[in-house]
């Protein structure tokens, strides 16, 4: 079982370096629903006996992260008809070869405190913490307001790994709400994405300079 | 009780969506305003009355934040009638749903004992009141808009982290991981310290976006610039004070824990940062709504300095909570007449105020000498109790550039408010069909009577109810 969740989190830190080298913002939309469909399904390998709320609130996470979030990204694009693709704002290696060393550098530092190692779990910090950077990073290097809700959805996945490490601290109505109040962001951000390209005619959210001292 | 306060809201919100008139929809927000309040003011007085559960809990704390909130909001949702009535060429369906949603999620977050159940509270308000800044539909209120949701959203996701960090603090230390407030405190002086200090930082980054501490304040100009005056007002007293109290919280856990020296530098630090960078942006600030939003700053820097110096300065920091969200009722509510009667918010075109609109332009007057702290207001009186514990702490560094910074404000903000309200009304100002009335003019006068009333007396229920939640959040009740 162990070789499984560490395999599960290789792939969740791959999926970091892919969403940060792609260049086509449908890819990078599938990637991160890739992303948050391997979140959900973790809790369902850690837990050692399932309970009927673990399977329900796993199930949750998965709609919503992998099918829910993602439609409604893609039909963002469409009806955008977005001509030229991610745009940041220095060229994609440079971010790949960023993302890889932030991750390099966040599981050194793990590594030498005691955060790591006392049991296979404890591999969630470091992993959880570099989803976090990296969903930074995607957020304040690309000039496009879609690939930049990205970038908080790859933040939100890290966030919401570091929870599986606090089993009964977060109950079922709580994240639902969690759950909840993600999807409704994505939705009001995705109307006001609509609203950003109709007025500015592109989602470059360099046309949103406007308000400044 | 507490079912009238968190769901009734809710359900007005969703009753707003269906009801068809444009004209009597606005009406639906005093109605539901007044009940709050009316349900505020039982529970105060029946405690008994509230549910005691592990999740929901009116405490001491929370009772001054609730208090604070309902009060700020009846008299705004009076206003709003009266400015949709004014603007009645726009669909107001979502803006009422959203004013409605706020209060009963704002509400939901001052009950929540569960710091879970906190955020996902919180982070409700910042996506129902989005809508709000959008309400003009004008490209610069979309860029506000976006603004605020990509840095509040990431802000308040930096406050999720951090109360995840909270609980594996807990975790490190032995005990059972929850997100219960009761049990934290409790575990308190066994928690992790590295991890407690971690989770601070990511509340206090979190839950400081929300409140607009420099240098997470950003969206804020934004945000306060481009909605209406009633939306700012309500954003800078009921918004920012529900984004303290859940700084409120996890400064109650680290003085339980022994961090309280390492809390109150950060603090301190912060309070001050947002006073110098509030002051130095008010200077020669000639957008009456944005120079609104750097007072905001500069208070919310206030609270948080208040809250660093802790012990003396905890009643002053608690009543300039109240303060602050009355005064800036007054202040705000008063700038959107202002704002209308010009149709422009710059001191470009609006001058000789005390001339087009001498209600409102005396009420703004009045206002910028309470916020600045000038006596016999009462702002003057939570400040100077905040300074005085500054001295009687012996910080004399923060009390002395806190002294500066305030004079800083007064001036800045002095040049602009004269400039408004002074001389003629300048030739090439188009005559406007705006002039004061009793809707957006009696709630103003109301938050103009606080005001003055608080800071010549004190009621002694007022009294009791901010020393109980000192001592609350000292740990010592």
């Amino acid at each position: 079982m162990n070789e499984l969740i560490n395999a599960i989190f290789v792939i969740i830190l791959a999926l970091n370096l892919f969403a940060l080298g792609s260049s086509r913002i449908i890819s990078v939309i599938r990637i991160v629903a890739l992303q948050g469909v391997l979140m959900g399904l973790l809790p369902l390998f850690i837990h050692s006996h399932l309970t009927f709320t673990a399977i329900l609130s796993s199930a949750a996470a998965i709609s919503l992260k992998g099918f829910v979030i993602p439609s409604i990204m893609i039909k963002a694009l469409r009806d955008v008809q977005i001509k030229r693709e991610v745009e940041p704002l220095f060229g994609l290696l440079p971010c790949t070869i960023i993302g890889a060393l932030v991750t390099a550098a966040v599981f050194l530092i793990c590594g030498r405190g005691n955060a790591v190692g006392q049991s296979e779990l404890s591999l969630i910090i470091p992993t959880s913490i570099t989803v976090v950077l990296i969903g930074f990073i995607l957020l304040t290097t690309r000039l496009k307001s879609l690939t930049q809700v990205l970038g908080y959805l790859v933040l939100e996945n890290g966030i919401y790994m570091f929870s599986l490490l606090l089993l009964e601290a977060i109950p079922l109505v709580v994240e639902m709400g969690m759950l909840l109040d993600l999807f409704v962001s994505i939705f009001i951000v995705s109307i006001i994405n609509n609203k950003i390209n109709r007025t500015f005619a592109s989602l470059d959210t360099r046309n949103l300079s406007s308000l400044k001292e | 009780m507490e079912s009238v306060l968190i769901l009734l809201p809710l359900v007005m919100a969703a009753l707003a969506l269906i009801v068809p008139s444009n004209y009597w929809r606005p009406w639906l927000l005093p109605f539901t305003a007044l009940i709050h309040t009316g349900a505020t003011l039982a529970v105060i007085l029946h405690p008994e009355w509230g549910s005691q559960t592990v999740w929901l809990k009116l405490d001491p704390v929370g009772t001054i934040i609730l208090l604070t909130v309902s009060v700020l909001y009846l008299f705004s949702a009076f206003y709003a009638v009266g400015y949709l009535h004014f603007r009645r060429e726009r669909p107001n369906r979502i803006f009422c749903a959203s004013l409605l949603a706020f209060l009963g999620l704002v509400s939901l977050a001052i009950w929540a004992h569960h710091l879970g159940l906190m955020w996902v509270a919180i982070e409700g308000t910042t996506l129902v009141t989005a809508p709000l800044i959008y309400f003009n539909h004008t490209p610069r209120s979309i860029e506000a808009t976006w603004k605020y949701l990509v840095v509040g959203s990431v802000g308040i996701a930096l406050a999720l982290l951090g109360t995840f960090f909270l609980a594996y603090a807990a975790m490190q230390g032995g005990f059972t991981a929850s997100l219960n407030f009761m049990d934290l405190l409790k575990q308190a002086p066994g928690l992790s310290k590295i991890w407690f200090r971690a989770a601070f930082i990511l509340m206090l980054v979190g839950y400081g976006t929300k409140m607009g501490l420099a240098p997470m304040h950003t969206w804020k100009p934004d945000a306060y610039g481009e909605a209406s005056g009633v939306v700012g007002g309500i954003f800078a007293g009921g918004i920012t004070s529900g984004a303290f109290l859940a700084l409120l919280r996890i400064y109650q856990i680290g003085n339980a824990a022994g961090e309280s020296q390492f809390m109150a530098g950060l603090l301190i630090f912060m309070g001050l940062f947002s006073m110098a960078v509030a002051g130095i942006f008010m200077i020669s600030q000639r957008d009456i709504k944005r120079m609104l939003a750097y007072s905001s700053v500069e208070h919310m820097g206030i609270l948080a300095l208040g809250l660093g110096l802790g012990g003396p300065a905890l009643f002053g920091t608690l009543l300039h909570v109240i303060n602050n969200a009355m005064t800036k009722g007054l202040l705000f509510l008063s700038a959107g007449n202002i704002h209308r009667a010009y149709a422009s918010k710059s001191t470009d075109q609006v001058r000789g105020a005390l001339r087009r609109l001498p209600l409102s332009g005396a009420l703004f007057l009045a206002g910028f000498l309470a916020i600045t702290g000038s006596p016999p207001f009462a702002p003057f009186i939570s400040e100077f109790s905040i300074l005085n514990s500054a001295f009687s702490l012996e910080h004399f560094w923060a009390g002395g550039l806190f002294l500066g910074f305030l004079f800083l404000v007064f001036i800045g903000m002095g040049i602009t408010v004269l400039k408004v309200v002074q001389g003629r009304v300048p030739e090439d100002v188009e005559e406007s069909p705006y002039k004061d009335s009793f809707l957006t003019a009696a709630p103003i006068l109301a938050f103009m009577a606080i005001v003055l009333g608080l800071g010549l007396y004190i009621p002694d229920f007022l009294q009791s109810l901010l020393r109980a939640a000192v001592s609350f959040l000292e740990n010592q009740g």
